[in-house]
Parts: structure tokens; C-alpha cells; sequence
């Protein structure tokens, strides 16, 4: 009887803890998928759509977890880091490198430029501890405004992406067709039928995955932890909170600098100008659908996040289409993933700075 | 203990005000300086100037103004006030189609959008009230969360459920609204009317009266019960609590107020413009018109009705400008498009972490004080000993 009710209570506990706009999302996708067939949509399609772009949101996804675990809250600076990977990306192929050789390149480009703008945006979230959120958003909304007036201004000259009559400033989409597309995705694929699997983006998915979550359990990771959960008692336990904050600022900028490259050679084209603008809101909302809170992610959460975030995405137009012959994808994806982010910010906290 | 403390906060006070002022004044002379060097170079002559300069001033004070209330309450910038012009534009739309034309119409489109505001305002503001400290960031995202639930009314229940009736203004499909919706029968109504011309320069006397009673009404306002209970829980919620002040009520009361007249001031704006841009009118607005109001000297937890027209002369003086200069200067128009928009959101990122940092620093300083204070006390208690 006792162990009835404690189960009771656990399942209660459970599903609470889970949260009802997450069990909502969860259940529709669900739905989704059960009435992909009965409408006529072709599953294994949709099955290996969803697989592609998590391979190639994955990164950009992961990029949320230090800061996240340093106190630093939802990194809505993503763009900042996202900029660094386009950097790398258009001086890759300026330089004249080609083919899958070029995304090598270009990842070690970004890095540096990874770091500088990290170290800076680490630097200024430490002087502003409590109101990180809104000033990341602002931070990556300048520096994507900034960037709109470089890529017409720097002297940029490769013919595959300057405009053809000026004969400079950025085109708005480059195609990467001859340079990195498919770089990762096109390593070891595996193609069944309708299904093709990116095996190459989803193991450098898995790596990196791996790496933070052992990050995470070294002597540093569990200090960003504590950092995290407890600021004073960290400093209590001699641990220099600014710089672990720094570090863990620097690792998201840089996995968003790689996540974007990963991005990029699966969709095939380097976005510029705007396009990053509002990169950062799907990758917050897809951790918090994945369980993540304001204050604690973990790995799982990403991988679950960013299946069940683009499984919504690319599913609802299709299903929706064929059901109801209205496209209401727009207004659902815009509805669930805002939705998603309020009711995360709305819950109380436990790290009270 | 707490004379002593009293006495320690007079003086720290004085100084408070002092360098506040000065890192005030910071980004309006920023402005001053970017619009002196920038008016010569376009080249635009002053009478064009002055004519755009207060026709702006005209179609965005009203919706700058209505940011003023919720920063009394210290509830930071509201990046909310899109929910207010979602609801002006959904009653301009549904008076369009009812075919009532000029002045009456923009008021039965004011009397329309109120309800709407009055309800948005009220989640608005519980959900604000549930994410104290990010009051910011939640209202930021609540205007993205609300801009879903726009577009599912006015994409798909308008025409099929709500009644609209005339094709002008419907999707071809049968339901939904057109991309633009034309205020042809209300544009510049509301301006033209006691319009007066001084050498070529348009004044748009009717518009300024209802700004100038809006401006009336917040100082009145201000000096009220409720606006004294709002600036009691801006400056300290516990303490308001203390005081007997519904704390959360009064904070649901200011961001009402602000969603009722943003919605009343998007009308004003549409009116001037001539013609709704259904699904991006109100997408840039919130951000448009925080940008004017920080420029003008205002920050985060301080804003006057003063900085609102500063902000509204130099931040359109700098948006008129720009391009013109940027094409003279790189030969290419656009730099001087994207100048602007990062001059908006530079402004934005500085106002926030100065007021970030403040925040910070008055708080080691009080914490400074009270040490110093208790350790006087000790002292006292040793030597008495």
C-alpha cells in the first residue's frame, strides 16, 4: 500500500518535474507520427529528414551546455559565436581551399576568432552577473548588425562569393557546392531505401558530445558545476568563479563557431547578413523541450531536445499539409518553442545570485 | 544602529546622483556628435529635415511614451509593448473592413483594441509577475510568444471565423489577411486635421494635442495613489509589501497601462504611415522605439518624458541621415541601412549593461556601507566596554 502510494507520488513527481508544455510537445510529435502514414506521408522520409537536421543542429544545440552549467544562463549570445564560424568559413574558401579539406580549414580559422570574441563576451558577462540573458541577446543582436556592415566592407574578392557585377560585398547565400558540402555527412553515409543517414555528422556529434560530457566530470567541469549551482560556496571552496565562468563562455562561443560550419555542410550554403540574427531562439527552445532548465543541462537533454525540436519542425508541414490542406507549421513551431522558453524562464530557480 | 544608517545613506545618495547624470548624459552627447557629423554630409536640405524630423515625432512619441509607465514600476524596458501594437493593428483591421473612415474609425479602432490590451496585458503581466529580475528577457520573448498567436488569428481565424467581408483586404484562399492592409480612407486623418504649415513645414497640430494630454495624464498620473504605490514597488518590492502595496497587482496595473497605450499609439503611427504591413508593422516597433527613448538620456530604471523627445529628435535625426551619409561617404547605401539598425542595437547593449553594472555596484557599495557601519558599531561597543 505504502509502496503503492510512494510509486504514485513518483510517477506524480516525475511528470511535474517533466512539466506540462514539454509533455504537450512530446505528445504531438507523437501524434505526428502516428498520423504521418493514415495521411499518406512517407515515414522513412520523414524519419530520415528529422535525422539530417539533427545532424546538423546538434552542435549549435550543445553549444548551450557550459554556460548553462556555469550560471550563465540560456547563451542567447549564440550569434556571436556563430559569426566566428562564418568568418572561418568565407576566409576558408577566399584563401582558395576546395573541396572537404576547406571545412578542416575552416574550423581552425574560427577558432581564433572564437576565442578573441569569447574571452570579450566572457569579460563583459562577468561585470553584469544576474542580467547575462538580455544582454547576450543584445550582444549577438550588435555584433550581427555589426557584421552586416563588414561583409559589404571587407575585402573580400572570391568570385564565388562576392556579387557578380560589383564585383564586391558578400552575396546574401553561398552555395558550397565544390567546397565543404556534405564534409562531415557524406563520411561513411548510409543509404536504405528512402533513408539516408549522415553517419559522419552524427559521429563529430558524438565526439563532441562525449568530450563535454567528460569535460563535465573532470576537476574543472564539476568546479563550472558548482559555479552554477552555488556561486558563494564555490568561492567559499577557492574557486575562482570569474575565470571558470570565462572558460565556459569561451566553449559555447566555440562550439557555435563549429556548430554553424557543421550546419553549413549539411544545408549546403553559408547564410550571411540577418541570417544568424535569430539562430540563438531555436537552439534555446530545443534544449528546454529536451528537460534542460535555465540553470542545469545535460547532454541527454540536447539529444532529446533537438530530435523532439526538429522532429516538430519538419513534421508538422508536411502532416499538416496533408491533412487539413493548411500549412499552420509557421504559427505552431512559433507557439511551441516561445511557448517553451517562457514557461522555463517563469519557473523559480534554485542559484539565487 | 539604524540612525547610523540612516546617516551613512544621506551623503552616498548625493554622489549616486552625480555620476549618474554624467554616464546619463553620455549617449544623447553620442548622438549629438554622430547626428552633427552626419546632417552636413547627407546634404539634405533643412527644411526636408525639420519637416521629417517632426513628422516622426509625431507618429512615434505617443508609443515611446507609453514605455514610461512600466519602468516607474521598475519593470525595466517593456519589450512587450509589441502586444499592445498587435492589438491596435487588429482593431485597425477590423474597421477597415467595417468601412468606417477617418476620425471615427481610428477611434472605434482605439475602442477595439483596448479589450485586446487589457487581456494581453493581464498574462503579460502574470507571467512577469512569476519571473521577477528577467522581467526583461520573459517580455522580450512574450512578444515572439504572442506574435505566434497574431499570426494564427489573423492568418487563419480571420475570415473563417471572424467575419471580414471585403476582398481588399482577404487573402485570395478566402481567409487570412493580405500582406498590406490599406488605411487609404484613415491616412494621416488624425494629422491633417488643425494641420498648420509655417514655411513649408507641415505641423501636425492634432496629433501634438493628444501627445501633449498623454504627457498631461503621466504627470498627473505620477502623483497619484497608484503612481506613488508604482514608484514605492520600483524602488524596493519588499519594502512596498511592508507598506501594505499588492505588489504583483500594481505591477499587472503598470504593464496594462502601457500595452492599452501602446496599442493606441500604434494607431496614431499606422495612421501617418497609410497602410499596415500585417505580419512585420509591430515586429520592429518594441525595438525601435526603446532604441529612441535610451537615446534621449534614459535608462533602464529612469526614464522622463523629456528624454522621450530628445531620444525621438536625435534617434530619427541619426535614422534620416545615415544612409544619405553612408552613400556619400562608401558609395554604397545599404552600410548606411545597416549603420542605423546597429546604432539602434549598440544603444540597446550599452543602456543595458550600464544599468547592469550599476546595479552591481550600488549593491557592494550598500554592502560596503553596512560593514563599515557594524564595524564602527563594534568599535563603539569595544571601546564602551
Amino acid at each position: 500500500m505504502t509502496e503503492n502510494t510512494t510509486m504514485k507520488n513518483r510517477v506524480v513527481e516525475a511528470l511535474k518535474d517533466f512539466g506540462l508544455p514539454r509533455l504537450i510537445i512530446t505528445g504531438f510529435l507523437l501524434l505526428l507520427l502516428i498520423m504521418a502514414p493514415i495521411v499518406g506521408a512517407d515515414l522513412p522520409t520523414q524519419i530520415s529528414n528529422i535525422i539530417n537536421r539533427f545532424s546538423w543542429n546538434g552542435i549549435l544545440v550543445l553549444a548551450m551546455v557550459p554556460m548553462v552549467h556555469s550560471g550563465c544562463g540560456l547563451n542567447f549570445g549564440l550569434p556571436l559565436g556563430i559569426i566566428s564560424g562564418l568568418l572561418g568559413a568565407t576566409m576558408s574558401i577566399e584563401f582558395g581551399f576546395t573541396g572537404a579539406f576547406s571545412f578542416v580549414v575552416a574550423a581552425l580559422i574560427a577558432t581564433p576568432f572564437a576565442l578573441i570574441l569569447g574571452v570579450l563576451y566572457g569579460w563583459l558577462l562577468n561585470r553584469i552577473k544576474g542580467g547575462e540573458m538580455m544582454i547576450a541577446t543584445y550582444v549577438g543582436f550588435s555584433s550581427v548588425s555589426l557584421m552586416c556592415m563588414m561583409w559589404l566592407l571587407l575585402p573580400y574578392h572570391s568570385p564565388t562569393m562576392v556579387w557578380g557585377l560589383a564585383g564586391k560585398g558578400m552575396r546574401t547565400t553561398i552555395s558550397l557546392e565544390g567546397y565543404y558540402i556534405g564534409a562531415l555527412a557524406d563520411i561513411l553515409k548510409i543509404e536504405i531505401g528512402n533513408i539516408s543517414i549522415p553517419t559522419g555528422s552524427i559521429l563529430f556529434f558524438a565526439l563532441l558530445a562525449f568530450a563535454i560530457w567528460a569535460f563535465l566530470h573532470t576537476k574543472t567541469g564539476t568546479a563550472m558545476t558548482a559555479v552554477g549551482s552555488n556561486p558563494a560556496y564555490a568561492k567559499a571552496a577557492g574557486i575562482n568563479v570569474d575565470k571558470i565562468r570565462m572558460l565556459s563562455v569561451v566553449m559555447s562561443t566555440w562550439l557555435a563557431a563549429i556548430g554553424i560550419l557543421v550546419y553549413e555542410q549539411g544545408f549546403g550554403f553559408i547564410q550571411l547578413y540577418m541570417a544568424p540574427f535569430y539562430m540563438a531562439l531555436p537552439a534555446v527552445s530545443a534544449i528546454l523541450i529536451g528537460g534542460a532548465s535555465v540553470n542545469k543541462a545535460t547532454i541527454m537533454n540536447v539529444i532529446v531536445g533537438t530530435i523532439l525540436f526538429q522532429g516538430i519542425v519538419t513534421m508538422t508541414p508536411t502532416v499538416m499539409n496533408n491533412m487539413i490542406h493548411m500549412d499552420m507549421s509557421e504559427v505552431i513551431r512559433v507557439i511551441a518553442s516561445m511557448g517553451m522558453i517562457l514557461f522555463a524562464l517563469t519557473r523559480k530557480t534554485e542559484a539565487k545570485r | 544602529m539604524n540612525e547610523k544608517m540612516s546617516n551613512f545613506q544621506i551623503p552616498s545618495k548625493g554622489g549616486k546622483e552625480n555620476r549618474f547624470s554624467l554616464s546619463q548624459a553620455s549617449v544623447p552627447l553620442m548622438f549629438i556628435l554622430i547626428c552633427a557629423l552626419c546632417i552636413p554630409i547627407a546634404g539634405l536640405s533643412p527644411s526636408y529635415l525639420i519637416n521629417e524630423i517632426i513628422t516622426r515625432m509625431g507618429r512615434n512619441s505617443f508609443l515611446i511614451l507609453s514605455l514610461l509607465i512600466p519602468i516607474m514600476a521598475g519593470m525595466g524596458l517593456n519589450f512587450g509593448m509589441t502586444l499592445g501594437a498587435m492589438a491596435g493593428e487588429i482593431g485597425l483591421i477590423l474597421v477597415s473592413d467595417w468601412q468606417i473612415v477617418g476620425i471615427p474609425g481610428m477611434i472605434l479602432a482605439a475602442i477595439v483594441s483596448v479589450p485586446i490590451s487589457v487581456l494581453l496585458g493581464v498574462f503579460c503581466g502574470n507571467i512577469l509577475n512569476k519571473a521577477k529580475g528577467r522581467e526583461m528577457i520573459t517580455s522580450y520573448i512574450m512578444s515572439f510568444f504572442v506574435n505566434g498567436i497574431y499570426l494564427l488569428v489573423v492568418l487563419y481565424l480571420m475570415g473563417s471565423v471572424i467575419p471580414i467581408k471585403h476582398g481588399s483586404i482577404k487573402l485570395p484562399r478566402g481567409y487570412g489577411i493580405r500582406n498590406t492592409v490599406s488605411l487609404l480612407s484613415m491616412r494621416q486623418k488624425l494629422d491633417n486635421l488643425l494641420a498648420i504649415n509655417v514655411s513649408g513645414i507641415k505641423i501636425p497640430v492634432a496629433t501634438f494635442i493628444v501627445i501633449a494630454l498623454l504627457c498631461l495624464f503621466i504627470v498627473w498620473f505620477r502623483r497619484t495613489k497608484l503612481g506613488q504605490d508604482m514608484r514605492a514597488v520600483g524602488q524596493d518590492m519588499e519594502v512596498a509589501r511592508d507598506a501594505g502595496i499588492d505588489v504583483e497587482r500594481t505591477r499587472i496595473i503598470s504593464i496594462v497601462m502601457s500595452t492599452v497605450l501602446a496599442g493606441i499609439g500604434m494607431i496614431i503611427y499606422l495612421q501617418n504611415m497609410g497602410n499596415i504591413a500585417t505580419y512585420s508593422s509591430h515586429s520592429q516597433i518594441g525595438m525601435f522605439c526603446i532604441a529612441a527613448l535610451l537615446v534621449g538620456g534614459a535608462s533602464v530604471d529612469k526614464a522622463s518624458i523629456g528624454n522621450v523627445f530628445l531620444g525621438v529628435i536625435l534617434f530619427h535625426t541619426m535614422f534620416i541621415v545615415a544612409p544619405r551619409a553612408g552613400a556619400y561617404i562608401t558609395g554604397d547605401s545599404m552600410i548606411g541601412e545597416y549603420f542605423r539598425v546597429f546604432m539602434s542595437y549598440a544603444v540597446i547593449t550599452i543602456a543595458l549593461i550600464m544599468y547592469e553594472t550599476k546595479k552591481r555596484r550600488d549593491k557592494s557599495q550598500t554592502g560596503k556601507e553596512l560593514a563599515a557601519a557594524q564595524q564602527a558599531e563594534e568599535a563603539e561597543a569595544g571601546k564602551e566596554a
